[in-house]
C-alpha cells in the first residue's frame, strides 16, 4: 500500500524519474538534451525493476549476510538490472557517436535548425527549391524527380503512372 | 528512518532530474545527471542491492558523466561562464 515507507517513496521516485525523462524526450529541441533525458529515463527504469523484487525485511542475496535461511530480496532483477546499467552506457557512447557525426556533417544539434539543413540538402541533391515542399499546399508541391536512368515496367523512364498499380 | 532518508534523496533526485532539463549551461545539466545516478546508488543500498549500487556508483554516475562530459567537449558545448541572452545551440 502506498504509505510513508521505503517501497512507496521509491516507487514515487522511479515513476517520477521515468516521466520526466519521457516529457523531457519529447518536449526538448536539443539532441544533447535529449540524450541526458534518456539517461534520466533509463534510471527510473533500473530503479523500478530493482523494486519489483524487493521484500519487506529481507536482506541481500549475498552468501554470509544475515542467517542462513532468513528471508532476502529477489536477487533476479537485481541481476537483470545489473546488466542493464552496463547496457545502459553503451548506448549512451553509440548516441554520443552519433550525434557527433551530425555535428561534423551539419554543424547544430538543435532540431529545427537540423530539419531545414537537411530539407535544404535533400532539395539540393534533388534538383528542386529548397523549402518547396513543406509549406505549400498539396496542389502545390512540386512532385519528385525521377533519376535518370530508372526504368521501369516495360523499359519505360518517368514517373510510374497511378493506374497501372497492380491491384 | 530509512523512509526518511529515502525521502530526502527521492526529493533530491526529482529536483536533479527537472533541472538537467531546465538548466541552460550543459555542463551544469551533465552534472545534474550525475547526481541523478548518485542518489540512485544510495537508493539500491537501501533497497538491499549492495552490488547493484557498487556498479550504478562506478559505471552509471562515473564512466557515463565522463563520457558525457567529453562528449561536450567534442561538440564544443563545453562552456563553463554563464551566457547572457541567447539560445545555447551550437
Amino acid at each position: 500500500m502506498i504509505g510513508f515507507n521505503l517501497e512507496s517513496i521509491a516507487l514515487i521516485g522511479a515513476l517520477g524519474l521515468i516521466v520526466i525523462g519521457a516529457l523531457g524526450m519529447v518536449a526538448t529541441n536539443h539532441l544533447m538534451r535529449m540524450l541526458l533525458a534518456l539517461v534520466i529515463a533509463e534510471a527510473g527504469g533500473n530503479l523500478l525493476i530493482v523494486l519489483v523484487g524487493y521484500r519487506v525485511g529481507g536482506v541481500a542475496p549475498i552468501l554470509g549476510v544475515g542467517e542462513p535461511g532468513a528471508a532476502m530480496v529477489d536477487p533476479i532483477p537485481q541481476v537483470l538490472v545489473l546488466t542493464a546499467i552496463v547496457i545502459g552506457v553503451g548506448v549512451q557512447a553509440l548516441a554520443v557517436a552519433l550525434l557527433l557525426r551530425i555535428h561534423r556533417a551539419y554543424g547544430t544539434l538543435d532540431l529545427r535548425a537540423l530539419r531545414d539543413r537537411m530539407d535544404a540538402e535533400v532539395a539540393a541533391a534533388a534538383g528542386v527549391a529548397p523549402d518547396a515542399s513543406q509549406e505549400a499546399p498539396l496542389g502545390a508541391r512540386p512532385l519528385p524527380p525521377v533519376p535518370v536512368g530508372v526504368t521501369h515496367g516495360a523499359g519505360r523512364t518517368g514517373p510510374l503512372p497511378a493506374l497501372e498499380r497492380r491491384a | 528512518m530509512t523512509a526518511w532518508v529515502a525521502l530526502v534523496v527521492v526529493v533530491l533526485m526529482l529536483v536533479a532530474a527537472v533541472a538537467v532539463l531546465r538548466l541552460r549551461s550543459f555542463v551544469a545539466a551533465v552534472a545534474a545527471t550525475s547526481v541523478v545516478g548518485l542518489g540512485l546508488t544510495v537508493l539500491f543500498v537501501l533497497l538491499q542491492a549492495p552490488d547493484v549500487a557498487m556498479t550504478e556508483a562506478a559505471v552509471g554516475a562515473g564512466l557515463s558523466g565522463v563520457i558525457l562530459a567529453l562528449a561536450l567537449r567534442r561538440l564544443g558545448l563545453w562552456r563553463i561562464e554563464e551566457t547572457r541572452g541567447g539560445r545555447e545551440d551550437a
